[in-house]
This record gives C-alpha cells, sequence and structure tokens, in this order.
C-alpha cells in the first residue's frame, strides 16, 4: 500500500488562532505560535510537526477563516 | 520528502473555495459560521451555481454574509429573509436562492415568516445556525437557548417558568407540507463538516430541482457568547447542545 | 388596447397592475382595500403577462417580499390599509434606504388603532413624513378618481423606477369603494431580463457572468460612509421636490378665498365651491396630486392673491401643517376636518366657509 504524505500551508495573517485545526489535527502536526503574534494580534498555528502530516485535511475542514490548504503525494 | 517538496510536486487536495472573497470575517475566533460559509462558497463552486445563486443575509452575526460569499446578496429586515427568499425565488425561478439565518432571526422575530416560506413549499434552502443565543447583540438569551443556560438576558439560567422552553424549528419545519429536506447537522470536527457539506448539496439540488423548500439547521457554537475557548465550546456543544437538537435528518423525502 | 369599464377604484389598481406590466403583487387582506387582491386572484395574471400574484401570511411578509422583488429590479407593488400599513413601515423604511423601486397602495380608513373600516385621510402624516425610521420620504400620490387609481399604478411605479425610490397611492375608502368609468391602458409587456440587467445594473438577479457581485443592503457601520449616503437619498429627494409636483387648480384666477383639499374630499369641496360662487363667494381649489413633494410654491402664490385658506381633510388637521409652512402667517389658515369614517357633504363645507368669511 503506497504510502500517503502531506503537507500544509497556513495564511498567518488570516489566522485568528481559534486552535480548531490543531484539535482536529490526527497526527499532531500543528500548534498554535507560544509568542508570535500575526498582523492581528493573534497566535497563529503554524506546522510544529510537519513531517507527521497525512494530507488528510480535517484541520482545512474545520478552519472557520478558510486559511488552510493541503497538498498530498503518495510515496511507493 | 519535506514539506516544500511535498508542496511543489504533489496534489493540491484542499484550497481556499475560489468564491469566498479575500475579506477577513468579523467572526470570532472559532465561530463555526466561517465554515459553513467556506462549505457555501465550495458548493456553489463545485454545482456550477455562481451565476444564479442569489442568497439573502439576516440581522445578527451573519449580516455581513455578504461581504464573504462572491454572488448576489439582498441584506434582510431582521427575521425576514423567507419573505425576501420567497420573491426573489418567485420572480427568478431558475436561480438558486437561499437564506442564511441566525437563531434570534429565523426562530424568534422570523417564525412566523420562516413556517409560512416552507409551509408554502417555497423553492429555497434555508441555511439555519442555531447556536443557542444572540451572538452579535452580546449574548442575549434566544428561544432556542438551552435550560438552566446562563446568557445575558437570563443570567441565572433559562428557566421555562420565566422563558419557555427551548424552541425546535426544524422538527416544526419537517411537520410542513412545502418542506422535502429538513437536517439537523454540526460543523464542531472534520466529520461533521463532511456530513454537512452533504447535506446543504442536497438542499442546494432540492432548490434547483423546485421540489420544496429545504432546511439544513446547524448547531453550531458561540464562543464570545458562550465565554468559553473555541475547543472548549465544541465540547459543550457535542455535551449539551446535541441532546436537545439531535442531529440527523428530521425529513428526506 | 385601450379598454373602458365601470369599475371600483379598488379593482382599477389591481386590472392597471396588470396592464402596465408590474412583475410582482404581494398583498395581506384588509378592508377596505382587499378587492385589490381578490381581483387580482381572480384575473390569473401568471396565466397571461406572468405576474407573481401572492397572498402573504401578513402585511410584514408582503413588504419584505417586495424589497426582495425589488432588490431582483422588478417591479412590484403591495396594497393594504392604514392598519397594515403601518406594518409594513419597517419595510418601507429599508426599501428607501436599499434605494429599491417599489409601489405601496394605502387606502386608508379610519385610526388610529383598529379604528374603524370607514374612509378617512388620517395617514397623510405617515405618507408624507417618512413612515418608518430614519430620513427619507416616499413620492406620495393622492388619487381623487377611480380613472386616477389606475393611471397612478403606472405613474407610481415609472417614478419609483426613475428615482428608484418607493412610492405610495395614498387613497381614501371613498376612492377605494366606489364605482365609475375607467379606461384602462394598453398592455404594457413587462420587461425582460436583459432590459432588467440593461436598466438596474445593481440588481441582485445572480450574476449571469458579470464580473462583480450585487449587493442590496441599507447597512453602513462606518458614520462617515453612512452620512455620505444619507446626503445621497436628500439630493435624491431635492431633484424629486423640484422636478415632480403635480397639483390641480380649479376656479383660481379670481379666486379671493381658497380651499386646499386631497383625494375624494377635493371632489367634494369643488361642488361646494360651484354652490358658493353661485351665491356669490369667490373662491377656488388646489388640489395636490403629489402630497410629497408637496405644491409649496403654487400655495404660497395663491396665499398672496387671497384672504384666507380652508384646508378640508378626513382628519384632525395633518395636512394643514404643510399648507400653514407654504401660506405663511400673513393669513388665516382654517381647518374643518371629519373623523371617525365620517365624509362631509358640499353643504357642510359651503357652510363652514361661509362662517369663515363673516
Amino acid at each position: 500500500m503506497a504510502k500517503v504524505k502531506g503537507a500544509v500551508t497556513i495564511d498567518l495573517n488570516r489566522c485568528k488562532g481559534c486552535d480548531l485545526c490543531v484539535v482536529a489535527c490526527p497526527t499532531d502536526v500543528l500548534a498554535l505560535q507560544p509568542k508570535e503574534v500575526n498582523d492581528r494580534g493573534y497566535h497563529y498555528a503554524f506546522t510544529n510537526n510537519p513531517d507527521a502530516c497525512i494530507g488528510c485535511a480535517s484541520c482545512a475542514a474545520v478552519c472557520p477563516d478558510g486559511c488552510i490548504e493541503v497538498y498530498r503525494v503518495a510515496l511507493n | 520528502m519535506t514539506p516544500e517538496e511535498i508542496i511543489a510536486q504533489g496534489t493540491k487536495i484542499y484550497s481556499r473555495p475560489r468564491l469566498l472573497t479575500d475579506n477577513i470575517t468579523h467572526y470570532c475566533p472559532g465561530c463555526g459560521h466561517g465554515v459553513v460559509h467556506r462549505l457555501v462558497a465550495e458548493l456553489i463552486d463545485e454545482m456550477g451555481l455562481e451565476d444564479r445563486t442569489v442568497a439573502v443575509a439576516p440581522v445578527g452575526c451573519a449580516v455581513f454574509a455578504y461581504n464573504y460569499i462572491d454572488v448576489d446578496w439582498v441584506e434582510a429586515a431582521h427575521g425576514r429573509a423567507p419573505a425576501v427568499a420567497t420573491a426573489l425565488s418567485r420572480l427568478n425561478p431558475e436561480n438558486m436562492v437561499f437564506t442564511y439565518q441566525g437563531d434570534g432571526d429565523l426562530a424568534a422575530i422570523g417564525t412566523a415568516e420562516t413556517i409560512h416560506a416552507a409551509n408554502r413549499g417555497e423553492n429555497i434552502t434555508i441555511i439555519f445556525i442555531n447556536n443557542a443565543i444572540y451572538g452579535m447583540t452580546g449574548g442575549q438569551m434566544a428561544p432556542t437557548t438551552l435550560l438552566g443556560q446562563k446568557t445575558a438576558t437570563s443570567p441565572y439560567g433559562r428557566r421555562a417558568d420565566l422563558n419557555g422552553f427551548p424552541l425546535k424549528m426544524s422538527d416544526l419545519l419537517a411537520q410542513l407540507d412545502g418542506t422535502c429536506y429538513v437536517t439537523r447537522q454540526a460543523v464542531y470536527s472534520p466529520a461533521a463538516v463532511r456530513k454537512t457539506k452533504a447535506a446543504l448539496k442536497k438542499a442546494f439540488q432540492n432548490t434547483i430541482d423546485k421540489r420544496g423548500t429545504s432546511v439544513v439547521e446547524i448547531v453550531s457554537n458561540c464562543p464570545s457568547g458562550w465565554k468559553m475557548p473555541p475547543e472548549k465550546a465544541n465540547e459543550w456543544l457535542v455535551a449539551n447542545m446535541t441532546e436537545k437538537y439531535p442531529l440527523g435528518d428530521l425529513k428526506n423525502i | 388596447m385601450e379598454e373602458i369599464k365601470l369599475m371600483k377604484g379598488n379593482e382599477a389598481i389591481a386590472h392597471a397592475a396588470i396592464r402596465f406590466g408590474i412583475d410582482g403583487y404581494f398583498g395581506y387582506p384588509i378592508t377596505p382595500q382587499s378587492e385589490v387582491l381578490e381581483t387580482l386572484e381572480a384575473e390569473m395574471p401568471w396565466e397571461t403577462t406572468g405576474m407573481v400574484v401572492l397572498q402573504a401570511e401578513s402585511e410584514v411578509a408582503a413588504i419584505n417580499m417586495v424589497y426582495g422583488g425589488a432588490a431582483a429590479g422588478k417591479a412590484v407593488m403591495t396594497s393594504s390599509s392604514s392598519p397594515g400599513v403601518s406594518l409594513k413601515q419597517e419595510g418601507i423604511s429599508y426599501i428607501a434606504a436599499a434605494e429599491l423601486p417599489a409601489l405601496i397602495v394605502n387606502v386608508m380608513r379610519g385610526g388610529p388603532g383598529l379604528g374603524t373600516i370607514q374612509p378617512s385621510q388620517s395617514d397623510y402624516f405617515q405618507a408624507t413624513k417618512g413612515g418608518g425610521h430614519g430620513d427619507y420620504h416616499l413620492i406620495v400620490l393622492s388619487p381623487s378618481t377611480v380613472q386616477e387609481m389606475a393611471d397612478f399604478v403606472g405613474l407610481g411605479i415609472d417614478l419609483a423606477f426613475k428615482y428608484r425610490t418607493p412610492s405610495m397611492i395614498l387613497a381614501d375608502g371613498v376612492v377605494g369603494q366606489m364605482m365609475e368609468k375607467v379606461i384602462l391602458p394598453e398592455q404594457r409587456p413587462r420587461r425582460t431580463e436583459a432590459e432588467i440587467a440593461e436598466q438596474c445594473p445593481w440588481a441582485a438577479t445572480g450574476k449571469h457572468g458579470r464580473s462583480h457581485r450585487n449587493i442590496v443592503t441599507s447597512l453602513e457601520m462606518e458614520p462617515e460612509k453612512m452620512e455620505v449616503n444619507n446626503h445621497r437619498l436628500q439630493e435624491k429627494y431635492d431633484l424629486i421636490e423640484a422636478n415632480e409636483v403635480r397639483f390641480e387648480e380649479h376656479f383660481t384666477d379670481d379666486a379671493k378665498y381658497l380651499i386646499v383639499a386631497f383625494g375624494s374630499v377635493a371632489r367634494i369641496c369643488l361642488k361646494a365651491i360651484e354652490d358658493a360662487r353661485e351665491q356669490g363667494i369667490k373662491v377656488g381649489l388646489i388640489r395636490p396630486i403629489t402630497l410629497w413633494p408637496f405644491p409649496k410654491k403654487a400655495i404660497a402664490e395663491l396665499a398672496r392673491k387671497v384672504k384666507g385658506i380652508l384646508v378640508v381633510e378626513l382628519n384632525a388637521g395633518q395636512m394643514i401643517e404643510d399648507v400653514r409652512l407654504a401660506a405663511g402667517s400673513q393669513l388665516p389658515v382654517h381647518h374643518f376636518g371629519r373623523m371617525g369614517g365620517i365624509v362631509p357633504n358640499p353643504d357642510e363645507i359651503r357652510e363652514v366657509l361661509k362662517n369663515i368669511i363673516k
């Protein structure tokens, strides 16, 4: 079975730091910036553990602000 | 492969919908409105409805919905969206007309317009965001507020003897001969979001097919009004809201 | 082609609506105007012109259907009577604020409250001063014949589109209920979608290839922008006041006294004036046809020539305020009003006039 790897991009200035993508991610890829804030003062989401991403798009599904885009490759 | 390589070489499986405008929404962090807006924008594009969609915005938090979804909009007076949609649909029957309303708009001030539009079987979709509170005005009690739930106007918790009972509008609407599809969904998890998208798709398809009124209630959160962080709000929703407002189809004919 | 018929004023409104190519009518039954909806339902114009006719669940719903139809660039109307028109005020304010064209008919009955189903003119203030919340005006047309009931449907909707503002036919129960000969206009075709797209580029029709989305709203949260919106409305009202004043004069050339009356009362006053003239009293009549914009200039000019003015209305004294503002304080302006559904007869008015002159 082909192994799937994923990657996400986050529009950090659109992010409101709601944390719902962090909660939704099954492989703990995402986290909120503990200190840094974006232009609007939010602790935005980032890929803290990008190698674990399986490209399931759960984060994008629950994102209320449409910040997240998801890519996927199948590795043989 | 590095994330950069995956982005460069892989398949983009999820993009920001083309019909969401670039405007950053005024919604609070974690608010379910944004998720539903995104699903609506995705579906209008996927179903090829951009040119013939006319949406009706409510009064409430979604009053500015027209700033976010790139289709024609009419902003209605508080509660009157189904009446406005009735005329939009009847005068341009080939258009896909939907209303987007909160529980204050739909279940309090607009109860009559909602019930009668549905009872006439208007070919419209009613998207009903039920978060059991008035969000925009600062978290007051709604007809859908749960018993015991604390709000700005029920500071000691909603009491049946003072304020009556939570109003289950979708159950009422499902009783009407004019509705073809009444469902209650949610957007608190990836699985729930996917189900909601399927429900909205069915509703829009019913509207195009002129099958009568479709109602998609979405039990949603109000982190600010409930005074909880978004994650806790979603947990509270699952633990409390879904008991009074069980998810699933109420009518599907 | 034109057709001559005998019918009630309310029926004339319905027939005229079909013939003027109105796209949609949304109403709710209320005496004394229910014949409008009844006639439309009986005529079934959806089978002929394609006009949509719908009995709404309330006046509130009906006016919001009008708002929705107008937002799509359609020629839409509603009709009601006083208590029902009170319910419509919220929607009328939104229509005015969103700069939409629409026609509202009020066949007035006596108030306040549930009042009576008999004729009255006691909604003059409500119609001409705004009615709902915010700074806005309606173009208010006052018919005094069944013919004008029919004609003003066309005039009202045309003015509404010309200025993108709601207009109102402010009729009274007398004109609504009485039967007269009426010449109905030739059938005017309803506008096509292409014509609507061209004439109403602002309308929420669905994009249909348009590059941008249309938004119909009256909401603006930035005070500076909202003030601009208000100024734009006021400039439009100035333009309407400059261009759309309509009135009728009778026997004003040699008049020593002037009666000002509108609607059905103007006809009764005309008879009183003819009787008075037979008795040597030189009295003339001004009948405002547009109650807003009000014929201020015409009244101001006549006020310089006559010794006194009598305003006759089916109310406690409403239009008299506009007459006084126009006439100034150089001459006495009297009021004679009947209320509660009572309509004065010509003899009564002539005697009031004679008493004033004494």
